[in-house]
C-alpha cells in the first residue's frame, strides 16, 4: 500500500461515512415534520418513538465522522473546525438538543413539557441537513481561510496559530454563498423526503402513513429541483485542481472531467439516482390506499452512493477539496492536509472492522423493526 | 515566508480553557453513572436470565426482570445527556483548539476515530435493543444487548483515555522538521502506555463506585419510605459487593496512577503536595494551609505554612523507598541531580534549548526553500535534534508560567482521597450489615450497638432493612460527594498539567485557535446556559422517576 493508495483510501472512508450520514438524516427529516404528521400528542409520540430507535446510528455517524476526518486528514480538522467556528457550533448545539429530547421529552419531571422538546427536534431536523449541506458545499464552493504552517516558529507571538479565518463571521459567510444555500436546502429536502418513507415503511398508523405519503410530494418536488441545479451547476463550474508538485490552479469543468476521467463513478451516479426516483416514485405512483413500504431502501441506497460519488468527485482526481478563497495555493487536498503514512496505514487495519460494525447494526435493525411500530407497543412496552 | 499577525488576545486563551473545562466537567457528570450503571444493570439481568433459564417461579423471575429494567431506565435517563455533552468534546478539539490539531493530530486524532467506530457504534446500536427489544428478541440477545452496551461504553472510556494519557506522557511520537507536527512511530506505545493502562482502570474503577453508590442510595430511600423493599434488599447486596471492590480497588489504581505521575510529570505531584522544596525522606502531607486560589510564594517559602505529614510517605508512596528522592517546585525550575545521577536541567535552561530548537527549525525552513545544500541543512537539523526535547519550552516567556495552579490542585487531591476513604468505610460497613458475613457482621452490629449508632434490638440480626437510619441518609448524602471526589480526580489531572496541553511539548497559548475572546465568551456562557438546565430537568426527571419506582410485577 502507498502513501497515495492510503490517501485515497482515506477520503474514501470519509466520503462513505459522509454519505451514510446523510441517509441517516431521514431521522432529522421526520423530525422536522412531527408536528405535521402527528396530529395528535400520541401521533406525535409515535413519531418520536419511530425515529427515537434509530436516531443514535445517525448522531453515532456524525461523531465517527468527525473522528475519522481528524484521525485521516487533520489539518482539514483544524483549519475548518478551528475557522468556521459558528456553523459548527449552531450545528452542535442542534445535535446536543437532539440527543437529549427523545429521553426527556415524555417524562414525568419534564419541567419544559413535551412540546418544547419536539420543538428541538424540529429544529435539529431543519437546521442539521441545511448546515451540514451547507458545509459539505464548502468543498465546491471554497472557504475564506488561510493556513501557515510556520506560524508555529513565531515564538514572540501572543498566540502562533497556523490558521485564520478571513472574517469575523468564523463560517457564517459561507451561507452568504446562494449555491452554498442551494446544496444546503437541498439536503435538507431529501432528509425530509427520506424521513417520510422511512415514517411509511416504519409506523402502523394508516393516518400518519397517509399524510406522509401527501408530505412525500412536498419535499421531493424541492429537493428534486434544487439537486439538478446544483449538479448542472457543479459540472460548469470552475474548480480547484492541483498538480504534480503541489500547485493548485483553476480548472474549467473540474469536476465534469472528474466524472468522466473516473467513469465508474459516473455509472454509480446514475445508478444512485435511478434508485431515489425509483424509491421516491414507487411510493408517489401507488394509490393512497395501498402503501409499499418499501420506497425507504432504494432511496436511501440511491443517496448513499449518490452522495458517496459526489464527494469522491471533491477529492480524488488531484482536486483540491476543500478550496481557499484567500489564497489558492492554501486549499487543502488529501495530499497536503492528511496524517502520516504510519497513521493512515494503522487506521487502514482498524477500518477493517467496519464490515463487522455495518453487520451487527444491521442484525439490530431488523430486529428492532421486525414488526411496525404501533399505538399499543408506544402504550404498553418500553418508549420515548 | 508569510508571517500573518495575529491579533488574538489572552482572553481567548483563558476563555477556551474555560470552555473545555466546563464541558469536561459537565460530560463527567454523567459518564460515570452510564458506566457504573452499566455494570450493575447486566449483573441484575443476568440474575433474572439464570432465573428465567432456571425455570424460578414466575414471581421470582418477574422479580428480577422488573428490577433490571427499572435501572435501566434511570440509566437511560442518564445516558443521553452523557451522549449529548460527548459531543461538544469531540468536536471542541478542532474549534476551539485548532494548533493543537494540527501538531499532535496524527497521534491524537487516531484513538478519537477508533472510539467511534468500535465503541460508540457498539454503544448506540445495542443500547437500542436492550431499551426497545424486550419483547423483539430473545432473552438471551438481549442480555448480551445489555451487557454490550456496558462494554461499549467502556470501550469509548479506553480509547478516550488512551488519548487523554497521550497528551500526560507523550510517547510513540517523534516531531517531523518537514511537515511540522508530531508524527505516530507506535500505536501500540500509545494505546498501551503504562499512562494509559493505569489511568483507564482507575477512572472505570471510579465510575463504578458513583454507580454502586447511586444504586445504594436509591435502594437506601426506599427502605427509608418502607416501599419496594425487595428490590432495595437486594440491589443493595449488589452494589455494595461492586462499591467495597471498585473503592478499593480505585485506591490500589490511585497509588499507581500517583507512581507514574511521580515519573512522567514531577510538577504535578510537586503542586499536589504544595512542595516547594523536595528531597529525600519527603513525607506525605494530610493537610496544610494552602489558599486554593492564589498562588503561593513558593520561590520564598520553605514550605506550606500548618503543614501536617506522615513522616517519609510521599517518597515510599512516589519511589517505593523511604529515602526516595522528590523533587519540589522550585527544585524543578532550578534544576536538580536525579537518583540515577543525572542532571535535570533548571526551566531557564530548558527555556533556552526551546528557543534554539524553534529557531533552529526555522533556519532548517528556510534553507531548503532555498536549496541549500545538505551540509547546511543537516547542521540545521542537528541543532534542533539535539533540542527538540524543550521544543515547548521555547514559548515560555517566563519560568513561573511552568507552575500549575498549586492551591487548586492540593486541595482537589485531599477532596479526592478524603472523599475515596470514607468511601470505604461506607461501603464496608453497609457491607458487613446487609450481608450476615461470620464474625464481622456481628461484630460490626455490636459496635455499632454499644456506641449508640444501632438500635440493640437490631444488634443480633443482619439485612439491610436492619440498618440504623442515620446510615440511609448517610447513602444519600454519599452521592453528591462521589461525584465531587469523581470531579476533583479530574481537575487533578488537568490542572496539574497546566500550563501543557501536551505534557512538555505544547503550551496553551501555543494551541488555541484564532478566535475573538468574544465568540468564545459566546459560548462558554450558552455551553453554561443550555448545560444546567439540561442538567436541571435531568435530576427533577430522575427524582420523579424514582419516586415512581419500579412497575410491580
Amino acid at each position: 500500500m502507498t502513501y497515495s493508495f492510503l490517501q485515497h483510501y482515506w477520503w474514501f472512508i470519509v466520503s462513505l461515512l459522509g454519505a451514510i450520514l446523510v441517509f441517516l438524516m431521514f431521522v432529522q427529516g421526520a423530525n422536522s415534520m412531527v408536528r405535521s404528521l402527528g396530529w395528535t400528542p400520541e401521533g406525535r409520540r409515535l413519531v418520536v418513538n419511530s425515529t427515537g430507535r434509530k436516531w443514535e446510528f445517525t448522531f453515532t455517524t456524525l461523531v465517527t465522522f468527525g473522528g475519522a476526518f481528524f484521525a485521516s486528514f487533520p489539518l482539514f480538522y483544524s483549519t475548518s473546525f478551528g475557522g468556521a467556528y459558528w456553523l459548527w457550533m449552531i450545528i452542535l448545539f442542534s445535535f446536543v438538543l437532539q440527543a437529549v429530547s427523545y429521553e426527556f421529552q415524555n417524562k414525568l419531571g419534564n419541567i419544559l413539557g413535551p412540546s418544547t422538546f419536539q420543538w428541538f427536534l424540529v429544529l435539529n431536523g431543519i437546521l442539521g441537513p441545511l448546515l451540514l449541506g451547507g458545509a459539505v458545499a464548502t468543498f465546491f464552493e471554497g472557504s475564506n481561510f488561510v493556513v501557515e504552517k510556520s506560524n508555529i516558529l513565531d515564538a514572540t507571538a501572543l498566540t502562533p496559530v497556523i490558521s485564520h479565518w478571513g472574517n469575523a463571521s468564523h463560517g457564517l459567510d459561507a451561507l452568504l454563498n446562494p449555491w452554498v444555500l442551494v446544496l444546503g436546502l437541498a439536503v435538507m429536502f431529501l432528509a425530509r423526503t427520506l424521513g417520510t418513507l422511512y415514517i411509511i415503511n416504519n409506523v402502523d398508523d394508516e393516518d400518519i402513513r397517509s399524510r406522509a405519503s401527501v408530505r412525500l410530494v412536498g419535499c421531493a418536488v424541492p429537493f428534486l429541483l434544487l439537486f439538478v441545479a446544483y449538479l448542472v451547476h457543479l459540472l460548469l463550474k470552475d474548480g480547484f485542481a492541483y498538480d504534480a508538485s503541489g500547485a493548485i490552479f483553476i480548472e474549467p469543468n473540474k469536476y465534469l472531467h472528474n466524472l468522466l476521467d473516473q467513469w465508474p463513478l459516473l455509472l454509480l451516479l446514475l445508478v444512485g439516482v435511478v434508485l431515489v426516483l425509483w424509491g421516491i416514485a414507487v411510493e408517489v405512483i401507488t394509490t393512497r390506499s395501498r402503501f409499499t413500504n418499501k420506497g425507504i431502501w432504494p432511496a436511501g441506497i440511491g443517496t448513499v452512493v449518490t452522495v458517496l460519488v459526489l464527494l469522491l468527485l471533491a477529492g480524488w482526481n488531484m482536486t483540491a477539496y476543500y478550496p481557499s478563497t484567500a489564497d489558492l495555493q492554501m486549499s487543502l487536498t488529501i495530499e497536503n492536509s492528511c496524517s502520516s503514512e504510519f497513521t493512515l496505514r494503522t487506521m487502514f487495519w482498524v477500518s477493517l472492522l467496519v464490515p463487522f460494525v455495518l453487520a451487527y447494526i444491521v442484525y439490530c435493525w431488523r430486529k428492532i423493526d421486525s414488526r411496525k411500530l404501533t399505538h399499543d407497543e408506544i402504550a404498553h412496552d418500553e418508549a420515548y | 515566508m508569510q508571517n500573518i499577525l495575529l491579533n488574538i488576545d489572552a482572553g481567548t486563551i483563558d476563555w477556551s480553557r474555560a470552555q473545555f473545562a466546563l464541558t469536561a466537567i459537565y460530560h463527567w457528570l454523567f459518564v460515570p453513572l452510564t458506566l457504573g450503571l452499566a455494570l450493575i444493570m447486566g449483573i441484575c439481568e443476568t440474575i433474572y436470565y439464570k432465573k428465567l433459564r432456571a425455570a424460578e417461579s414466575t414471581q421470582t423471575v418477574g422479580f428480577w426482570k422488573e428490577t433490571s429494567k427499572f435501572w435501566q431506565r434511570l440509566f437511560g435517563i442518564n445516558f443521553a445527556m452523557g451522549v449529548a455533552t460527548g459531543i461538544i468534546l469531540e468536536f471542541e478539539f478542532g474549534t476551539n483548539w485548532s494548533n493543537y490539531s494540527w501538531l499532535v493530530g496524527d497521534i491524537f486524532g487516531a484513538p478519537l476515530a477508533v472510539e467511534g467506530i468500535v465503541a460508540f457504534f457498539m454503544e448506540s446500536t445495542f443500547v437500542a435493543v436492550m431499551f426497545f427489544g424486550w419483547k423483539k428478541v430473545s432473552a438471551g440477545f438481549h442480555l448480551a444487548s445489555t451487557w454490550l452496551t456496558g462494554i461499549g461504553a467502556t470501550l469509548s472510556a479506553w480509547w478516550i483515555l488512551v488519548a487523554n494519557a497521550w497528551m500526560q506522557n507523550p510517547v510513540g511520537c517523534e516531531f517531523n522538521p518537514d511537515t511540522m507536527r508530531n508524527e505516530m512511530t507506535s500505536f501500540a506505545d500509545v494505546a498501551l502506555s503504562s499512562s494509559a493502562v493505569d489511568k483507564f482502570l482507575h477512572t472505570v474503577i471510579s465510575a463504578w463506585i458513583i454507580g454502586a453508590v447511586f444504586v445504594v442510595a436509591v435502594s437506601c430511600w426506599y427502605l427509608l419510605k418502607k416501599r419496594h423493599t425487595e428490590l432495595a434488599v437486594k440491589s443493595i447486596r449488589i452494589a455494595v459487593v461492586v462499591g467495597i471492590i471498585a473503592a478499593l480497588g480505585a485506591a490500589f489504581t490511585g497509588h499507581i496512577s500517583g507512581q507514574d505521575v511521580a515519573k512522567t510529570q514531577p510538577m504535578k505531584l510537586a503542586a499536589m503536595e504544595a512542595l516547594y522544596n523536595g528531597g529525600t525522606d519527603q513525607g506525605l502531607t494530610a493537610i496544610a494551609l494552602v489558599n486554593p486560589i492564589c498562588q503561593p510564594d513558593y520561590a520564598n517559602e520553605e514550605s506550606a505554612p500548618l503543614k501536617v505529614e506522615m513522616p517519609y510517605f510521599l517518597s515510599l508512596m512516589a519511589t517505593n523507598s523511604i529515602h526516595g528522592y522528590v523533587p519540589g517546585i522550585n527544585d524543578i525550575l532550578n534544576g536538580y541531580t536525579r537518583p540515577d545521577g543525572t542532571r535535570e536541567p533548571s526551566a531557564d535552561e530548558k527555556i533556552a534549548r526551546g528557543k534554539q530548537a524553534i529557531a533552529a527549525l526555522q533556519a532548517y525552513r528556510l534553507a531548503k526553500a532555498e536549496g541549500a545544500s545538505d551540509s547546511i541543512l543537516t547542521a540545521q537539523l542537528s541543532i534542533f535534534n539535539e533540542n527538540k526535547d524543550y521544543f515547548g519550552y521555547g514559548y515560555v516567556t517566563d519560568k513561573s508560567q511552568l507552575v500549575p495552579p498549586i492551591g487548586l490542585n492540593f486541595w482537589a487531591f485531599r477532596t479526592m482521597v478524603g472523599v475515596g476513604c470514607l468511601l470505604i468505610l461506607f461501603f464496608g460497613l453497609v457491607l458487613m450489615l446487609a450481608f450476615k458475613i461470620p464474625f464481622f457482621s456481628v461484630f460490626t452490629r455490636r459496635l455499632l450497638s454499644a456506641i449508640g449508632l444501632m438500635d440493640e434490638a437490631h444488634a443480633d440480626v443482619h439485612g439491610a432493612t436492619r440498618m440504623p437510619v442515620w446510615l440511609y441518609w448517610a447513602a444519600i448524602i454519599m452521592v453528591p460527594l462521589a461525584y465531587i471526589a469523581s470531579e476533583s480526580g479530574w481537575l487533578v489531572a488537568e490542572l496539574g498539567r497546566q500550563p501543557w496541553t501536551i505534557q512538555d511539548m505544547l503550551p496553551t497559548w501555543a494551541a488555541v485557535s484564532d478566535l475573538q475572546a468574544g465568540s468564545v465568551a459566546l459560548t462558554f456562557i450558552l455551553f453554561l446556559g443550555l448545560f444546567t438546565a439540561m442538567l436541571g430537568i435531568e435530576i427533577s426527571i430522575m427524582l420523579k422517576q424514582i419516586k415512581k419506582g419500579p412497575k410491580e410485577s
